[in-house]
């Protein structure tokens, strides 16, 4: 497909799209990631939640 | 069970896990049809294939107004109702918030530089983008720099408030002031002035855009419970370990 004289400008408007939401997914899944190893080093003390799940109806 | 029961972070947590693997096929999908259908749309009759841009930018500035207003909402749940997931709402919201109108001014910035001859202007639109962009960033600070999460929660839950008189700043900026951004072609009382050619990628890529938002907030706002358990989970260990010197506060999210 020809991008015309400006593809320069389109391709570099979609790499940058395109970077900012790996960026973005990179942190959400990294974030988890952290967050689940944390709990999981607190649950190895044995300090874990001790309320119920679901709150009484 | 009634959708106000949702605002239990656990029974949330179970939600999410059970929604997003759908909401991440349908947000995928949705990207694959919106991308093909961009690049089969004819080219403008003035900016030729530049118009491709369009369709990343506009969907993105949409978004990063969709999300301040998410935000806003979310900051009336905090102060009027201590609604246990409003902050933490408002909190997973401003990093996307903020890539969103990150890749607004930079895709804007690049579809200018060939129409307008310039990367910048300071007119009325793009200088109230960036100082939305500057919002967002002022935020994120913000909720860094106190240790206590309610009481950032409700100062943030303030200024995001004030920073929502920006919203309809932004969207009437090219009416109300001589701004080099062309006026609203899409969201018109008249209707749409584009053509449906160019109109229905255009729409298709805003719901792509707004399925990736719903899927990236629910992720983050699942983080944030979980950092909220681990932090409630170490003061309770170090209140433990040290009787009378932890003193706690409670969140509501936890």
């Amino acid at each position: 497909m020809d991008l015309g004289p400006h593809s320069g400008f389109i391709i570099a408007s979609y790499a940058l799209c395109i970077l900012t939401v790996l960026a973005l997914v990179a942190w959400v899944r990294i974030d988890k990631l952290v967050q689940d190893r944390a709990l999981k080093e607190l649950a190895d003390q044995g300090i874990v939640r001790n309320r119920p799940d679901t709150p009484k109806q | 069970m009634a959708f106000w029961d949702y605002a239990n972070p656990t029974r949330f947590l179970r939600l999410v896990q059970i929604v997003l693997p759908w909401l991440v096929g349908l947000c995928v999908i949705t990207f694959a049809v919106g991308l093909y259908m961009s690049f089969q749309a004819p080219e403008d009759y003035q900016q030729g294939q530049t118009i491709r841009i369009m369709y990343i930018h506009v969907p993105a500035a949409w978004l990063c107004m969709m999300c301040y207003t998410v935000m806003s909402l979310s900051s009336i749940g905090t102060l009027v109702w201590k609604h246990p997931l409003a902050d933490v709402s408002a909190k997973s919201a401003a990093p996307i918030g903020a890539a969103f109108t990150f890749m607004a001014l930079l895709t804007g910035s690049l579809w200018g530089k060939p129409m307008w001859g310039t990367y910048w202007v300071w007119d009325a639109r793009l200088t109230s983008v960036l100082v939305l962009l500057i919002m967002y960033l002022g935020l994120m600070t913000l909720w860094r720099t106190m240790d206590d999460p309610i009481k950032a929660g409700k100062a943030a839950a303030v200024l995001t408030l004030v920073g929502a008189l920006n919203l309809p700043i932004i969207k009437f900026s090219v009416d109300w002031w001589n701004t080099l951004h062309q006026p609203a072609s899409v969201v018109r009382l008249d209707g749409p002035t584009i053509h449906p050619d160019q109109l229905w990628p255009l729409l298709v890529m805003a719901i792509a855009f707004t399925l990736l938002f719903l899927v990236l907030h629910l992720m983050a706002m699942r983080n944030e419970i979980l950092r909220r358990r681990v932090r409630a989970l170490r003061m309770r260990a170090a209140s433990a370990s040290h009787p009378g010197t932890a003193a706690a506060t409670a969140q509501p999210a936890e």
